[in-house]
């Protein structure tokens, strides 16, 4: 069981007395709930300065994270993994093929940035509309079903739009190639010349643009795509704080609970787990636009179901039904794959050259299949590693370590510690 | 009418392949209750038995007499012409005929290897999920595949690796004039009519032994009421062990098999994995002939929809009719088409 | 004309007829227990009447209204509540959202898209859900995660959760079985302090009869599918019928 007072979805509900004295909120978050998305705003707004630790003629500038495309897949795929664990991590429902609405809003915003205008705007905002229509159709189906049988019904709609993505709908998707912006494309409400490429910009920045800063032996790049990302990026987040503590929230934790009592309670679990599902098929659309948005291209593959694998994984990583669970899984799985496919056998050996030989090539040969290409391999058992000893995610974990320092705290008196246990173990 | 059969024999095969592979997963998912999504590497992992049986045979020196300077340990690194061991070891008659039948071989190779491997995954691994929920067992063999993959990925390489038949199944049969039709209307390749005798083999093996022999009825009775049989007094440990072994090794089989109709790469066991979920669905959770009738029933109807005439009309209906049927059944027989009540309902 | 009428229920499970020809009628506002040995179909009938089983034959009206054919959620929202034999209670969420959620039922309706409000901020729910708690005297344990509650603070919980409904008919199936004496004497003073405000039908099955006597005002007893009798509680204590096919072997 998990410590109540620390959880963030189950919380103590204020007494009727005080709830009405706290109606002053700012944004309309209790105060800890502002607290948690302040602090994700400093770190998105500063991540530049934050991910960029080591100068950069280091030999540590290697795990340095803040140049543009990495902050952007960054947010983007923390986007992602938000509205996921609406689904998920509220409901309990596990959609195995939420690529596939990743993948329809990339076709819709490339679809408009080649025909309409390259502003990101419209691209975006019509990447969540027909991945929202296409969740719910997908959804209506799908959530006739629960369990096992929900998981193998998303799967197979997710491959099925996989299949007919690579290629029976090749006039539309590009096929295995997908779409880029190309010369030949003519948007109606952008002047371009003949042979111009059109590049993504919001009301005339260019998402490519980059504001570099160099102090001392630091170099911080400021990228304008990022930040526009990163502001959809903390909406997203904020509108999942408010749903998870709206009534509406507290429905789809039912769902989760007991749908059955849910059902003899008078309410239809249908219509919840389906705007649940809509709710976060709509982030996956964002994010899938934004995607488009930064790079201007996409392909099929990103609708393969590995890529439905790697947002659970997310999820499950940072912690599901929490609420910044998601965003830091996101964030590390990304992390992860971009510093550990940049590791190579020289690097390796830079490291342990203070090893005697033999021990330094054991070392390295051992490590070697874990690194460079060999990512899945590390994503797959760190999937393995979280999923048997930390099904709670690094949420989770934190919550443990935290539980042993108060305890450490607490000895002091034996009532308190008592109280602590109780708490901690209702049963 | 002979295009027709045609199209049934060439969904044989697949077919075959998906019943062995589904057969296993509803072993797994009646007797032990967790959903296997490392099922498909299994496969794969059969497939490269075969791919490393190979190897290790046509493993070969150059003879001392016409050794040049380029032989180094007994490996040859020049242009001279090697002699495989076995052929040096057997003579080169029995030596050459070994490594044509590499791939039958490979059977008696991945038994014990396919055993092993089943008996360590729910030792160390599965056995610890049985009381977690579907959600965790489905993201830990998940992760599972997906460490297999990459291991054998790291050991053969990401290219597929060509596995060829013994030279006696390499030709075709002439079913057309067998049954009476024009010569080379019905051209059927031996080997895809071998692995379809072998699937039926072991599909009637699998049955047999759970009809007729003690343990099959035990294990029988545990798919149909699991908790009764726990409390009998039977220890259901130990069989679920070895429940698990035989369905890795069927698993496995069916991948040494099919690795000279498709070249063997590292991911063969995903592609067929979420194909085999879904057959596993449309027969019905839980139930052993619904999976096999699901296989071939499916394999023949992916066939069916790869037709030129039928592509003409729906493009691109061969890629995606297992998933329509699948969610087309799920809505309208949401037990599969032989499930029983009650078997993961909700 | 009672709030219930069950007329001619008939439900058959393959070959055991579960029930045969049922008639009922409960009177508004009494206390209606169905009494009978294991196996007499008690609970299937209480299943059919929340839309959990459809009977093979007969009907039942609630209100006036059919309630055939209807789904769970509508049946309730029509008034008619229950308690089951083990508690169904949202075991991750705390007691307290456990008694806001029936509230909200009560008064958004099925299903209503309330996702950008504050639960904090619906200040009437709370203080519905508080006075319920304090009414089954459970306001202490309002932050508590409700799996890990003991089995008779779950029913009280269940029981909570069905009356902050205000339904017009409560279905209380076995709302004592394996509760201690002291539990047990909990619960039938609170159904009394229910039943005495006097707008509530209740409709009970148990097999303790010192809390059948103690709230029933007309007893049903049910053996092998079919009504035996109906009568009011002095009656059926004398009555041969029911001895035989009962009570022979419990004491009255």
């Amino acid at each position: 069981m998990t410590d109540q007072t620390t959880d963030t979805t189950a919380r103590p509900y204020k007494t009727a007395d005080s709830a009405k004295k706290t109606r002053s909120r700012m944004l309309g978050l209790t105060s800890r709930d502002l607290l948690l998305f302040v602090i994700v705003a400093a770190l998105t707004m500063l991540a530049p300065f934050i991910l960029n630790p080591f100068p950069t003629n280091s030999g540590l500038a290697q795990f340095n994270g803040g140049y543009p495309d990495l902050m952007q897949r960054f947010v983007i795929f923390g986007i992602f993994a938000i509205g996921f664990n609406i689904l998920f991590g509220l409901t309990g429902y596990l959609s195995f093929g939420h690529a596939a609405f990743l993948g329809v809003g990339s076709y819709a915003a490339i679809w408009m940035m080649k025909l309409l205008t390259l502003n990101v705007i419209p691209a975006i905002i019509m990447g969540v509309v027909f991945a929202g229509l296409f969740a719910l159709v997908v959804g209506f189906v799908s959530l006739r079903r629960s369990g096992i049988y929900f998981s193998i019904l998303t799967l197979a709609f997710a491959q099925m739009s996989y299949a007919l993505a690579y290629s029976v709908l090749t006039p539309i998707t590009g096929g295995e190639t997908g779409l880029q912006l190309k010369s030949t494309d003519t948007p109606l409400l952008s002047n371009l010349s003949a042979t111009e490429i059109g590049r993504a910009n919001l009301f005339g920045i260019d998402m490519r643009a980059s504001y570099e800063m160099s102090v001392g032996n630091w170099l911080f790049t400021f990228n304008a795509g990022y930040y526009i990302a990163a502001a959809f990026m903390l909406l997203s987040f904020y509108i999942a704080i408010r749903l998870f503590r709206s009534p509406f929230g507290m429905m789809l934790r039912a769902v989760k609970s007991n749908q059955q009592r849910m059902n003899y309670t008078g309410l239809n679990s249908r219509p919840y787990t389906l705007a649940a599902f809509v709710i976060s098929g709509m982030y996956a659309g964002l994010a899938g636009g934004l995607m488009v948005a930064m790079d201007t291209q996409v392909g099929p593959e990103r609708m393969f179901w590995t890529a439905s694998g790697e947002v659970v994984l997310m999820t499950i990583l940072g912690g599901a039904g929490t609420l910044i669970g998601p965003v830091l899984g996101a964030g590390m799985i990304k992390y992860m794959e971009n510093i550990v496919s940049k590791i190579n056998d020289s690097i390796l050996h830079q490291w342990f050259a203070f090893m005697p030989d033999g021990i330094e090539d054991a070392l390295v040969f051992v490590i070697h299949p874990f690194i460079g290409k060999g990512w899945h391999l590390t994503l797959g058992l760190l999937f393995m590693l979280v999923v048997i000893f930390l099904p709670g995610g690094l949420v989770e974990g934190g919550q443990r370590i935290a539980a042993v320092f108060r305890r450490k705290e607490t000895k002091a008196t034996s009532v308190e510690s008592d109280a602590a246990k109780q708490q901690q173990h209702p049963e | 009418m002979d295009a027709f059969i045609l199209q049934i024999l060439n969904g044989l095969d697949k077919g075959s392949a998906y019943a062995l592979i589904a057969l296993g997963l509803t072993l797994i998912f009646g007797t032990l209750g967790v959903v296997n999504f490392a099922h498909g590497a299994l496969f794969m992992i059969g497939a490269f038995c075969a791919v490393t049986l190979q190897k290790i045979l046509t493993l070969g020196f150059v003879p001392a007499d016409s050794a040049s300077a380029a032989t180094v340990g007994g490996f040859s690194f020049g242009s001279a012409k090697e002699t495989t061991y076995v052929e040096y070891w057997f003579g080169e008659a029995v030596g050459s005929a070994i490594v044509d039948w590499s791939v039958p071989l490979a059977i008696l190779f991945a038994i014990p290897v396919m055993m092993l491997i089943g008996i360590i995954m729910e030792r160390g691994l599965i056995k610890h999920f049985y009381k977690r929920p579907h959600a965790d067992q489905i993201l830990v063999t998940f992760g599972l595949a997906i460490v297999l993959q990459e291991v054998v990925k790291y050991f053969f390489g990401a290219n597929p690796i060509p596995t060829p038949a013994p030279e006696a199944f390499t030709g075709s049969l002439d079913f057309g004039v067998l049954m009476g039709f024009d010569p080379y209307t019905i051209v059927y390749p031996y080997w895809r009519l071998v692995y379809f005798v072998f699937a039926m083999g072991i599909i009637a093996a699998v049955f047999g032994f759970l009809q007729f022999t003690t343990f099959g009825m035990v294990v029988r009775a545990g798919m149909a009421d699991r908790e009764t049989v726990g409390l009998l007094g039977i220890d259901i440990d130990k069989r679920f062990t070895i429940m698990f072994a035989i369905a890795a090794c069927v698993a496995g089989l069916a991948g040494v098999m099919y690795a000279p109709i498709n070249s063997p790469n590292y991911h063969m066991g995903m592609d067929f994995l979420v194909l085999s979920f879904v057959v596993v669905v449309v027969g019905g959770m839980g139930s052993l002939p619904g999976a096999v009738l699901a296989g071939f029933l499916l394999g023949i109807l992916e066939s069916f929809a790869s037709m030129a005439e039928v592509i003409d009309v729906i493009p691109g209906i061969n890629q995606i009719i297992i998933y329509l049927v699948a969610i087309v059944i799920l809505l309208t027989r949401p037990r599969g088409l032989m499930g029983r009540k009650g078997v993961m309902e909700d | 004309m009672g709030i219930l009428e069950v007329k001619n229920v008939g439900k058959r499970f393959g070959g055991l007829q579960a029930l045969g020809d049922v008639n009922l009628s409960v009177q508004e506002n009494t206390c209606h227990a169905i009494i009978g040995p294991n196996g007499a179909g008690k609970s299937t009938l209480l299943n059919c009447l929340i839309g959990k089983l459809i009977p093979d034959t007969g009907s039942v009206m609630f209100d006036g209204n059919s309630v055939l054919g209807r789904k769970p959620h509508e049946i309730n929202q029509m008034g008619i509540s229950r308690v089951f034999q083990t508690p169904e209670i949202f075991g991750d969420l705390t007691v307290f959202e456990n008694v806001m959620i029936p509230c909200f039922a009560k008064r958004d309706g099925s299903f209503r898209m309330h996702a950008y409000e504050s639960s904090d901020s619906e200040h009437d729910i709370i203080a519905q859900a508080e006075a319920m708690l304090d009414e089954v005297n459970m306001l202490d344990k309002r932050d508590v995660v409700a799996s890990s509650l003991s089995r008779g603070d779950k029913r009280r919980l269940e029981m909570a959760m069905c009356l902050s409904q205000k339904p017009k008919l409560l279905l209380l199936d076995e709302p004592t079985a394996g509760m201690a004496r002291a539990d047990t004497n909990n619960t039938i003073e609170l159904l009394k302090t229910i039943k005495a405000k006097g707008d509530i039908t209740m409709c009970i099955i148990e097999h303790d009869m010192h809390v059948v006597f103690s709230l029933a005002d007309k007893i049903t007893v049910l053996a092998q599918g079919t009504p035996l009798v109906e009568d009011v509680p002095e009656n059926i204590k004398g009555h041969p019928k029911v001895r035989e096919a009962y009570l022979g072997e419990a004491e009255v």
